[in-house]
């Protein structure tokens, strides 16, 4: 227990330098971008001087170093600063448009669990037939569109011809109200204010764009899921199992099934915390009001405080879900972290 | 309760609407509208509801205009291409019932509609206006450059004579002060509620203002959310103008053009703002939407050649790239025939009327007699953000200029970049540009786009004897005898120097479905005020 | 390539064209995907040469025209051949992905042998270099890289190369740690080989299997990356074609109907997406058997 606990402290010690690289990075990375904020936000018909005023007032005048020194004790402050495209605070921005995105993703990774597990279980069961090659090749195609255009696609099939989609117009629409704010996924909120209209029309916003992640998520699921079954379905617990004459049933789920999940969770975590930064491009294409959207926004027109702020919020939540896996794992296998 | 009817009523179809419906779909909002609700997509959405604070957008805009009154504003005409304009030759009252003007020009008094009220009900005075004047001129950046183009500079200039009475003093008497005053920038805020929400520190309540406003006009905001929505009320006590139709109004922006398309086009959202012009030329075809195509007043998307750029100093290559410009086929491709055409024109300049069409056409030959210079390599620098036009405009010209010697790569500019790299350190070598002058008047244009170290002027162009004109014309009125002359050659040294080289003339695009009454304004905002519903 | 493929028939006992052939008659999904690459190779090398069209010429009489037997693919909204310029983008969407996994191959296969072999401090600064930009929300790294540095295709390459980096980083290191003290290893260094030697030509080339699956797979990715990078408005200069970029541009025409601007390119882009991800399926299978059971 000793060792262990030992292990966690120093797993968690490690992840300090990274969040001060990331820190470090994402200044250098926006200093870097070319343009002069300054210029862009004096807005039309300003001249030098209201530019320089602007200039001063957003402390760019000073030299690197200095800014840098500002932002780390604003940081050490939790003041994340203000966003010029928005107007916002950026702590404020992120906690309205974290859980857009957040609850997109997750919508997302549960439905494509629901199609990728089965359809990795069935591959795993029938290794070298046509089922597992129609398999690799459903879920390869998955992840070989660009997710712009299956949600393109997917607007002008399902919306613009069919008429089944409600209009891509973000969260809700406009008909709706948004549920009282608790937790910030409408989903919750509706069902918690017992608001079951709203909770319907949250949920068919929340198809087409999740439709889309969930099939560019279809592949590392389902092949992880059908590697762990296979390595399971031929270790020797299930040799044994099956000699005792158990039913093949009992043996897929109640055994090897099981058995597989931990690297399939595994898998899990990497995928969201992957799909969070690569759904940009979906929530884009939605009009999704998420933190995606935001940060390209903000990078296009060297929205300083807005980068910095959405990159440290995603290293931090990349580093939190990584220290869970990491700790979760110490805890359940004992052979892992003691070495 | 008419929300909840439309709701019921979209529960009880919205959830099966199937191909077969649609028909059916299409006819519905025109019924829905009775609620006085009407929806406007748009590709950009606000980010403060004060346009006096550093950083806010352009879209910000429609909340000055739309939720606060200034003292005057300008009257309406029939616009070309369909549809209402705004008229700078009239002004109207807004908050102001008359004014006099001193006859040396230098004192102008207003007298305020006694009826007019804030929100909070507590009657507009000349003490509000002053302190929103000098808010304009002390909040420095854009809003401070704009009232200095009307003569007002400093707070002194403004006083509140008594509850009624405002007077401001002029340095110079100028032609462009009265219209100044009708330019979404001198709004007029609620001093007092702005003044109890004032700190020490921000002494013009930017902050309480951004997020809450504090006005008199037609609409209020009763709720925004960030980054997709504001959603305007209608302000029954208003007494600016004729009380607006609609109660309520929702500005929802959507990012992806071809979805804004989708919308109007099925009828979901009544009206789409400021659609590209290829939607606008296919849209027009379509029964049951309207679409408005106005060219914008005094705005002319011109390529700019930088004189700091060596072969760019010699006249006959600027002539040279100015004959070469597939003008027509830009214009059709680009532009998709939207706007006006402004090239072609008569060499001889008789009348003040601006924009106007550049004296040169496509001529490949006449071009390569101007290119007797060997040719070069320049990049041709476009902005990322106005790529809708301007990169089939850069590809057309790449194409043609290849044919004089000139070999120019595209370049696409990120936004924040491009005004710091074309307008403010003017470093572009070749460029496209598309400043518009909110003043209509050409002396204004070339105030900001042909003067020496002026924002517009990218091209770095210095000319003695256009600074001179243009110091000389720019505040003396229209009817003054030197003011047409001046202006005429103006023009001819323009088309002879050639720093900006005109293409076409834009225009805004404006797509409606189920509702009407649309009308244009300088500002290329959306002013929700004069929207109908349709009239079928 | 060669170590490997001479390393590998001495483990298993079996000869490497006899093994590839049999995993390829097992799989006909890897068969097909060796087809496809080929097809792809073929287009990159020989399209610019054989399309119909100049992929740049404009002709703006003949703007926006629906697939013919003159145009296969259609024309867009200057008039220039759809086709033309599906097939000639083969080239430079190959060009950046190939640039883009080598560099990061390099780089990473380099800075994870130091790591793994040395060890010690500079493992561990390595490590936690690593984990910086693995923390970094990658596609918004690329962005910001490629806005910083000018969208040119250089940097393009470069910020794709970038965000690849880290993972082949770890695969190395982990390979080469595994292995660093390995009877062979020991045996090499006592026969006089310097570290470098045997790092170079005795551990190293055992990583090469994994790493073979994994640049296939990054092939794909970085396709998908540039794509992206377009999408955005921050991908290769106009008129260069490429297939993120006439898919983005594309993109805003479905809604029209000019449905071909978008589907084609956006096919292509697929295909060579899904290409490259069946292979390094397939290639997975024939490095190592073991993962198939």
């Amino acid at each position: 227990m000793n060792a262990r606990t030992k292990m966690i402290l120093g797993r968690m010690a490690q992840a300090i330098p990274v969040v001060m690289g990331v820190v470090v990075i994402s200044f250098l990375l926006t200093r870097a971008l070319p343009g002069d904020p300054a210029a862009y936000f004096a807005g039309p018909a300003a001249d030098e001087a209201s530019i320089a005023e602007i200039r001063e007032a957003l402390g760019l005048d000073k030299p690197l170093f200095q800014q840098f020194f500002l932002y780390v004790g604003d940081l050490a402050r939790g003041d994340l600063g203000t966003s010029l495209t928005t107007g916002q605070t950026v702590m404020s921005d992120l906690a309205a448009r974290l859980p857009a995105s957040l609850e997109l993703t997750l919508v997302a990774l549960l439905l494509s669990c629901a199609i990728a597990i089965p359809l990795g279980v069935l591959a795993a069961t029938r290794p070298g037939t046509w089922v597992d090659h129609l398999c690799r090749v459903l879920v390869t195609a998955g992840v070989s569109m660009p997710t712009f255009f299956t949600g393109i696609v997917l607007i002008y099939v399902f919306y613009y011809l069919a008429g089944l989609a409600p209009s891509p117009l973000g969260r809700l629409d406009f008909i709706y109200l948004s549920p009282p704010h608790v937790t910030g996924f409408y989903l919750i909120d509706a069902a918690l204010a017992g608001d079951w209209e709203t909770w319907f029309g949250a949920l068919k916003q929340l198809i087409l764009p999740a439709t889309t992640l969930a099939l560019f998520t279809l592949a590392p699921i389902a092949r992880m899921t059908r590697a762990a079954m296979l390595s399971a379905l031929s270790s020797d617990f299930i040799r044994t199992a099956r000699a005792a004459g158990l039913g093949s049933r009992k043996v897929l789920y109640g055994y090897a099934f099981r058995n597989a999940l931990l690297p399939v969770v595994t898998t899990l975590g990497m995928v969201f915390s992957f799909t969070l930064g690569a759904n940009v491009l979906v929530e884009k294409v939605f009009a999704w009001p998420g933190i995606g959207s935001y940060a390209v926004e903000a990078l296009v027109v060297s929205d300083y405080a807005a980068v910095q702020g959405f990159v440290l919020a995603m290293a931090l939540l990349f580093v939190a879900l990584n220290l869970v896996i990491d700790i979760a794992y110490a805890l359940i296998d004992p052979r892992i972290g003691l070495n | 309760m008419t929300d909840t009817s439309r709701r019921t009523f979209l529960k009880l179809t919205g959830g099966t609407v199937g191909a077969a419906m649609l028909p059916f779909l299409k006819t519905m909002p025109a019924q829905a509208q009775s609620g006085g609700r009407i929806v406007v997509v748009s590709g950009q959405t606000i980010n403060s509801l004060d346009l006096h604070r550093t950083g806010t957008n352009r879209a910000s805009y429609q909340v000055a205009v739309n939720c606060y009154d200034r003292l005057v504003s300008f009257g309406t005409k029939d616009a070309p291409g369909g549809g209402l304009s705004y008229d700078y030759d009239v002004i109207e009252p807004e908050l102001a019932e008359s004014w006099t003007i001193s006859d040396d020009g230098l004192t102008m008094t207003f007298k305020i509609k006694p009826d007019a009220t804030f929100w909070d009900g507590r009657k507009v005075t000349a003490a509000d206006v002053k302190w929103s004047f000098d808010r304009a001129v002390s909040a420095g950046g854009f809003p401070t450059v704009q009232m200095k183009a009307g003569g007002l500079v400093r707070p002194d200039q403004f006083e509140a004579v008594d509850d009624e009475t405002f007077v401001i003093t002029l340095d110079k008497p100028s032609k462009l002060t009265l219209p100044d005053l009708a330019v979404p920038v001198p709004f007029i805020i609620n001093s007092e509620e702005a003044k109890a929400n004032a700190t020490e520190d921000d002494p013009w309540a930017m902050e309480y203002l951004h997020t809450t406003p504090a006005g008199s006009g037609a609409f209020k905001v009763v709720r925004w959310d960030q980054g997709q929505q504001p959603v305007y009320e209608r302000n029954d006590t208003w007494v600016g103008g004729p009380l607006p139709s609609f109660e309520q109004v929702i500005v929802r922006e959507v990012p992806s053009p071809a979805t804004r398309r989708a919308l109007v086009e099925r009828g979901d959202v009544q009206m789409s703002f400021n659609i590209p012009n290829k939607d606008a030329s296919e849209l027009a075809e379509m029964d049951g939407v309207d679409v408005y195509s106005t060219p914008i007043e005094n705005c002319i998307h011109c390529l700019c050649p930088n004189f700091n750029f060596e072969p760019f100093q010699d006249a006959n290559v600027r002539k040279a790239l100015a004959y070469a410009i597939p003008y027509e086929a830009i214009f059709q491709t680009a532009a998709y025939g939207r706007g006006a055409p402004m090239w072609g024109g008569e060499a001889e300049i008789t009348d003040t009327a601006w924009p106007r069409k550049s004296p040169f056409m496509t001529d490949m030959t006449k071009a390569k007699e101007h290119m007797a210079a060997s040719g070069f390599e320049v990049p041709l620098s476009i902005s990322l953000g106005l790529a809708d036009w301007m990169e089939p405009t850069a590809l057309l010209m790449q194409e043609a200029f290849a044919e004089i010697g000139i070999k120019a790569e595209i370049e696409k500019i990120p936004g924040a970049n491009w005004r710091s790299a074309a307008l403010v350190e003017k470093r572009l070598p070749l460029h496209l540009e598309n400043f518009g002058g909110w003043l209509n008047t050409p002396d204004y244009y070339f105030f900001w786009a042909y003067k020496h170290g002026h924002l517009f002027n990218s091209s770095n162009y210095l000319n003695e004897e256009i600074e001179q004109l243009v110091d000389s014309t720019l505040h003396i009125p229209m009817d003054d005898p030197a003011y047409a002359p001046n202006i005429k050659r103006m023009f001819e040294i323009a088309f002879e120097d050639l720093p900006r080289i005109p293409l076409w003339q834009p225009a805004l695009n404006v797509a409606m479905n189920g509702a009407s009454g649309y009308e244009f304004w300088f500002h290329r905002q959306l002013d929700v005020r004069p929207l109908t519903t349709a009239t079928t | 390539m060669v170590d490997m493929t001479s390393s590998q028939p001495a483990r298993k006992g079996d000869t490497t064209l006899g093994h590839i052939a049999y995993v390829l008659k097992d799989n006909p999904v890897t068969m097909l995907a060796f087809a496809m690459l080929a097809f792809f190779l073929g287009c990159a090398f020989f399209g610019p040469a054989l399309v119909p069209y100049d992929p740049l010429a404009t002709n703006a009489a003949r703007a926006l025209e629906a697939p013919s037997w003159d145009h296969w693919f259609g024309t867009d909204n200057l008039g220039r051949d759809v086709f033309s310029r599906v097939i000639v983008a083969t080239r430079l969407d190959l060009t950046i992905s190939v640039a883009a996994v080598a560099l990061s191959f390099v780089v990473g296969s380099i800075l994870g042998s130091i790591a793994g072999y040395w060890g010690g401090w500079l493992d561990a600064v390595l490590n936690r270099c690593l984990d910086t930009i693995m923390a970094f929300p990658l596609f918004v790294l690329a962005m910001g890289v490629v806005a910083a540095l000018g969208n040119t295709v250089e940097n393009i390459i470069y910020a794709t190369a970038i965000i690849n980096i880290p993972f082949y980083a770890r695969l190395v290191r982990a390979e080469v740690n595994i292995r660093r003290n390995a009877g062979f290893a020991q045996a090499a260094k006592l026969a006089g080989n310097s570290d470098l030697r045997v790092l170079a030509v005795h551990i190293f080339p055992n990583a090469l299997p994994p790493m073979m699956v994994q640049v296939s797979l990054n092939l794909g990715w970085a396709i998908l990356n540039a794509a992206g990078l377009s999408f955005i408005g921050l991908g290769v200069r106009p008129p260069t074609p490429e297939w993120g970029i006439m898919v983005a541009e594309g993109a805003n025409f479905i809604v029209s109907g000019e449905w071909w601007l978008a589907v084609f390119p956006g096919l292509w882009l697929m295909l060579a997406v899904f290409t490259f991800n069946l292979l390094g399926d397939g290639l997975r299978d024939i490095v190592d058997p073991r993962k198939r059971t």
